[in-house]
């Protein structure tokens, strides 16, 4: 039983990476209606951003938080740069865009870190608590904390500030938007700045297990689309509740199931976001589209 | 000097031509209507006032040209535009569906000023602030849509056809209480509407269009006697 726990309380610290980077993609697909296929790569390279500024002596908290800055800048900053001149474009050319992101970012942190595996530092103590006779991982709470926390925050930023409201109701109808006086592309790029904001919480959380590499959240992205996809890719709640799920689920499966391993992690989160598209597209907590024809 | 004028206003969709040079005003305190058969543009003409479609020609508020500017930008002069469909936001509730109607203007301390007068006119709408707006019948959502548009304390207020798909009691509501406003409040309304009936008794003017251009113009008094308006509008 108390390795059971352990399993659990250990997926859940990876579902929660999965969580924070499919809200991120979540948060994008409601506002710009495509999936951001560069999300992972930017991730990486705002860890890489808070590898830099430790490498340069600051210490892990401030490095931290300038991170989610210089993401949210730079999250921003790409919306405007990149997605705004192909905005009123069919959808499959923002998707091709965020591919080309991919590639170039992918390139750009190996031409500017090195292709070679960095270890990242945990914030939290390699140590184990002991709870009612289960030893649970200081890192896995602290991570599930910092994700959880994030994603409670940026939820009370959506439901109490008018901001917030702005936003959720350009996701809604942007015409309508525009016609209340709202800027409906600076909404979009705070959008991106936020979602990049995730992203590097998840990509920072993720990389004193995975290790930094110019390619680290690649295999997190994919868990990250299936727990999208496993929520309904436009839920929020579902996002998390499905990245907390795959976590768990993926854990399990590794840990007691012989032929499963860590092998075969991967195929499964395939298995389920195939499993999910073919039995009930909307996902758990989303809308199925209904077009009016 | 009005408070909106269009001179020789030209607007077009790709290749297809809407408005053939349409010349209205609507001075400060009035109601006016624009009539006219399906396709006859009158949609095309509240669009291209709020900036949604490009134009030729002259579109003055205010003292102000206003052609060639954003959308956003036109709201935020004080023109609030109902549009057809009624553009709520439906996933939103009805309470912050105001909150974004008064979003020029500071959001939920400036609504909180304007709800308790305006909710005066739709008291339902209080007590059912929490409710989603996708989820209110079609009579309700036409008059969260206009309450939206009326907390944004307009200098102008456009309504696109607001009696479509509404049951006549209710459009008759509905247009008692946009009279009610212009005679208590002062409200400007420039109202399209294919009813011409209950149109003409609230405007005090209205321009009746036809392929683009305004084809009769006149006190609703005298359109209402005009026999080819009778015919081809009123029905009698």
């Amino acid at each position: 039983m108390a390795d059971f726990i352990q399993q659990v309380v250990s997926g859940l610290a990876s579902g929660a990476i999965y969580a924070s980077l499919a809200l991120a993609l979540v948060l994008i697909y409601r506002a710009t209606d495509v999936v951001n296929f560069a999300q992972g790569e930017m991730a990486t390279f705002a860890t890489y951003i808070a590898w830099s500024l430790m490498d340069h002596g600051l210490s892990y908290w401030p490095a931290f938080v300038l991170t989610l800055v210089l993401a949210f800048i730079g999250g921003a900053g790409v919306e405007r740069v990149l997605i705004r001149p192909v905005e009123h474009r069919p959808e499959i050319v923002i998707v091709i865009v965020t591919i080309g992101l991919l590639i170039l970012l992918n390139g750009l942190t190996g031409w500017i870190w090195g292709a070679e595996v960095k270890a990242f530092d945990s914030p939290f103590p390699n140590e184990t608590w002991e709870v009612g006779g289960v030893a649970l991982s200081v890192v896995d709470i602290g991570t599930l904390g910092i994700c959880l926390l994030t994603v409670l925050a940026l939820w009370a930023f959506f439901r109490f500030t008018t901001l917030g409201l702005v936003m959720r109701a350009v996701a809604n109808n942007p015409t309508a938007s525009r016609l209340q006086g709202v800027r409906v592309g600076w909404m979009l790029a705070l959008g991106w700045g936020l979602a990049a904001v995730l992203g590097a919480v998840a990509g920072m959380m993720a990389a004193p297990t995975l290790f930094l590499d110019p390619s680290m959240m690649l295999i997190v992205l994919i868990y990250a689309f299936a727990a999208a996809v496993l929520g309904g890719i436009d839920s929020p709640l579902g996002a998390v509740v499905g990245g907390l799920t795959l976590g768990v689920l993926l854990n399990l499966l590794g840990a007691y199931v012989d032929f499963v391993g860590s092998e075969l992690r991967l195929p499964t989160a395939l298995l389920v976001l195939l499993a999910v598209l073919l039995i009930r597209p909307q996902g758990l907590f989303g809308h199925a589209v209904v077009r009016r024809v | 000097m009005p408070l909106l004028e269009l001179r020789d206003v030209l607007a077009r969709y790709g290749p297809i031509r809407a408005l053939h040079g349409v010349s209205l005003s609507v001075e400060e305190g009035e109601v006016v209507a624009i009539l006219g058969a399906n396709g006859a543009g009158k949609t095309t003409t509240l669009r291209a006032i709020c900036g949604m479609v490009r134009t030729a020609g002259e579109i003055s508020f205010a003292g102000r040209t206003i052609a060639r500017r954003s959308p956003e930008g036109i709201a935020r002069l004080g023109i609030a535009h109902v549009p057809e469909g009624r553009g709520l936001f439906t996933e939103l509730t009805v309470w912050e569906n105001l909150r974004m109607g008064a979003v020029v203007r500071g959001g939920q301390k400036a609504l909180r000023q304007d709800a308790k007068r305006i909710l005066g006119y739709f008291p339902w709408m209080e007590r059912r602030r929490d409710q989603q707006a996708g989820t209110l019948s079609g009579g309700e959502q036409q008059m969260l849509a206009l309450v939206r548009g009326l907390v944004s304390r307009p200098r102008l207020l456009l309504l696109d056809e607001p009696s479509l798909g509404l049951a006549p009691t209710v459009v008759r509501e509905l247009f008692s209480i946009v009279q009610r406003l212009n005679q208590e409040e002062g409200l400007t309304v420039l109202v399209v509407e294919q009813n011409a009936t209950i149109a003409l008794e609230t405007a005090s003017r209205a321009y009746v269009l036809e392929v683009g251009k305004v084809a009769v113009s006149g006190e609703s008094a005298e359109l209402q006697r005009h026999e080819g308006v009778r015919k081809s509008y009123l029905g009698y």
